[in-house]
């Protein structure tokens, strides 16, 4: 790159001697122009030269090299130098531009680990990642990425998983918690027991997914392959045409004027500001997304995210946390914490979802040693004798058959009932409950036009009802089993416009189906969840559902970049031709609108990468 | 067989299309495609066989003779 920018200096130098000197003798300016050319242009011949021998005559060399060896011929000694010139300028600044944006986005996937500290006969070696065997232990120092997927086996620490999943806040891990490689190990020595390979890994499945991404190509991107199939011969013909048809046919004046107007046609035969900006606008968005731990499997999902329609909500884990918790504690004649003791201690044998949820709720240690004949009595609930009082947890039939006078409750979710020495003491509440980001999630969604919110739930009516409410959803359909989702959905894609799409988001366990089925398939929390990152042609690698605003606000920005890059560069280029045929535009406005149209195109695209959280 | 390949000197977007249409039509390819973005060819081969892929190094030399193939 450094010797094509000598080259241009050297060049540009020669050529402004060349103008402004009036030499006696001109063979001199001539001499001064050429040479200046050929510092600048004998590349770019040779290259075209090459070509003609593979038939390919349609290359932007050929057509630089016809322009401007015409130009020579005609006696345009300038133009010709200049059109080479701010070719070349153009071509270094695409290169550094593209070059800018590659290296910018892998610094940002910049989450492959290097190197991996294994464990083995005592020693401590160091040796990379794809070494690793299951089953080894790894060792982590501060600051250091950790390489594998593992279970702790020892030490605790912060980790920061910013690198896959965009989450700023580190998260505490301790022995038995699983770790991902990519993420940075922040303060505590960590030794891990390897899980998976390096090549299964989440971090090598992410990297792969993101780099494979533009494989799957954008409808603009094939609408701009097409067009510049057609663009560049159609051009080349109406050149043609132009340098032959005025002047002899129709006797419209000079052949050298026509012919010089054709040369300026060949001047702008290039699409190549569409070619590069528009690949690097989607490029440019996909990186953005999975900057914020969105990753997007192509870009044609990426452009059809744009368009969403109607957005179809799985309900548990996707819009509910998706573990049970204690709502409610209403106690009756005793203390609420007195109340919750009880219970957990009654329950604290089992380790149904139900008993976890009420020793979380409960927080403290348990004394077994105050816990004596437990009992569970099959579909109403437990009967146990805590601190020398009878305790009796469960269900309305458990309440009844024990002949206790409870006071029924009608709220939404799984009731507790409580009775102590035979007395009703109070009921606890659990429910699945709704995430707090869902609720920022449907207004960014609202706020962005998707003219329906859905949910889809094999829950009771009231319970899904009841959230469905909460959210302010536009329709909702409860009690459904796994293939009653599958039609739902069918019928719901024929709600939408022709042009609209049907975006269905769910956790990507049991929902394969339904995934694919829809216009485009959002997993959510990917994070560790190989089914997730299969099945989806989005994955969200947080739990927050909304990444779905985010995800589609990225896409409307790439969307509009491109856009305006196919219109500005096309008008331009049009403009060009006009003024051309009718000649008021020269070879020197050809080419400044050329490699202008590239600059600014891709200076837009660039736009794309940037995202704001 | 899935195979990547770096493809140095990748510097123009409409090369990048030539090369995939031209590497797909090789005698035991599957499936190809050349990012311009991340330099980074992906081919699906029958087998894993070296004359296929010494098919496809070819290939891109005849469509870029600048462009370096170089495995992953």
């Amino acid at each position: 790159m450094k010797k094509s920018l000598i080259q241009i200096i050297i060049s540009f130098i020669l050529f402004l001697v060349a103008m402004a000197v009036p030499f006696e003798n001109d063979l001199i300016n001539k001499g001064l122009y050429i040479i200046a050319y050929l510092i600048v242009g004998l590349e770019i011949v040779w290259k075209a030269i090459r070509n003609i021998f593979r038939g390919r005559v349609f290359d932007e060399h050929f057509l630089m090299a016809v322009a401007t060896i015409g130009a020579f011929v005609i006696g345009e000694f300038p133009e010709a130098v200049a059109v080479m010139l701010f070719y070349q300028v153009g071509e270094l600044f695409q290169d550094y531009a593209v070059d800018k944006s590659r290296k910018s986005i892998t610094s940002l996937m910049d989450i492959r680990p290097d190197i991996a500290f294994v464990k083995r006969n005592g020693k401590i070696e160091k040796i990379s990642p794809e070494d690793v065997k299951i089953g080894e232990n790894i060792v982590v120092k501060p600051g250091e990425k950790i390489p594998l997927d593992g279970i702790i086996v020892e030490g605790s620490s912060m980790v920061d998983t910013s690198a896959l999943t965009g989450e700023s806040v580190p998260k505490e891990v301790t022995v038995g918690d699983e770790v991902l490689g990519g993420c940075i190990n922040e303060n505590g020595l960590l030794t891990i027991k390897v899980e998976k390979e390096f090549g299964e890994s989440t971090v090598s499945k992410i990297l792969d997914l993101v780099e494979n991404a533009s494989s799957k190509k954008s409808k603009s991107e094939n609408f701009i392959t097409k067009f510049a199939k057609y663009y560049t011969p159609i051009v080349v013909i109406i050149a043609v045409l132009l340098a032959i048809i005025p002047p002899f046919v129709l006797n419209l004046g000079e052949f050298t004027e026509w012919l010089y107007r054709a040369l300026t046609f060949l001047v702008v035969s290039c699409p190549c500001a569409l070619v590069i900006s528009i690949p690097l606008g989607f490029f440019g968005g996909i990186g953005g997304a999975s900057k914020t731990g969105i990753l997007v499997k192509g870009s044609n999902y990426l452009e059809a995210l744009a368009n969403t329609e109607i957005v179809v909500f799985d309900k548990t884990g996707t819009l509910t946390e998706g573990v049970f918790e204690v709502q409610k504690v209403e106690a009756n004649g005793i203390s609420k914490e007195e109340l919750l003791k009880y219970a957990a201690y009654a329950e604290s044998n089992s380790n149904h979802p139900i008993s976890i949820s009420l020793k979380k709720a409960y927080n403290k240690e348990i004394n077994q040693s105050s816990i004596l004949n437990t009992e569970e009595i099959a579909g109403r609930g437990v009967s146990s004798n805590v601190e020398g009082r009878e305790v009796l947890i469960g269900n309305d039939k458990l309440m009844k058959e024990k002949n206790i006078s409870y006071i029924p409750c009608n709220e939404i979710g799984t009731i507790l009932y409580v009775a102590i020495d035979n007395k009703y003491a109070g009921y606890i509440l659990i429910a699945d409950k709704i995430k707090e980001d869902t609720f920022k999630a449907i207004k960014t969604l609202k706020k962005n036009n998707i003219k329906e919110t859905v949910m889809l739930t094999g829950d009771k009516k009231e319970v899904g009802e009841k959230v469905a409410n909460e959210l302010g959803l536009d329709k909702v359909y409860t009690e459904l089993l796994p293939d009653g989702k599958v039609e739902k959905v069918e019928e719901l894609m024929k709600d939408k416009s022709e042009k609209g799409k049907l975006v269905f988001v769910g956790d990507g366990i049991n929902d394969a189906p339904v995934l694919a089925l829809s216009d485009i398939g959002i997993a959510m929390g990917g994070l560790g969840s190989d089914a997730a990152i299969e099945a989806a042609d989005v994955v969200i690698m947080t739990d927050e559902p909304s990444k779905i605003g985010t995800a589609i606000k990225i896409s409307k920005k790439t969307m509009k970049i491109v856009r305006q890059n196919i219109v500005f560069a096309i008008a331009v280029k049009v403009l060009v031709l006009i003024l051309t045929a009718f000649g008021i535009g020269t070879m020197w406005e050809a080419v400044f609108a050329d490699v202008g149209v590239s600059v600014l195109a891709i200076i837009n695209s660039l736009r794309a990468l940037s995202v704001k959280k | 067989m899935k195979k990547s390949f770096k493809l140095k000197g990748l510097d123009c977007a409409n090369c990048a299309t030539k090369i995939e249409e031209h590497v797909k039509k090789v005698d035991g390819v599957e499936n190809a495609s050349v990012s311009f973005m991340t330099q980074k060819m992906t081919v699906e081969t029958s087998s894993d066989d070296e004359e296929i892929f010494k098919k496809i190094k070819k290939v891109v030399k005849r469509e870029e003779p600048d462009v370096k193939v170089e495995e992953i």
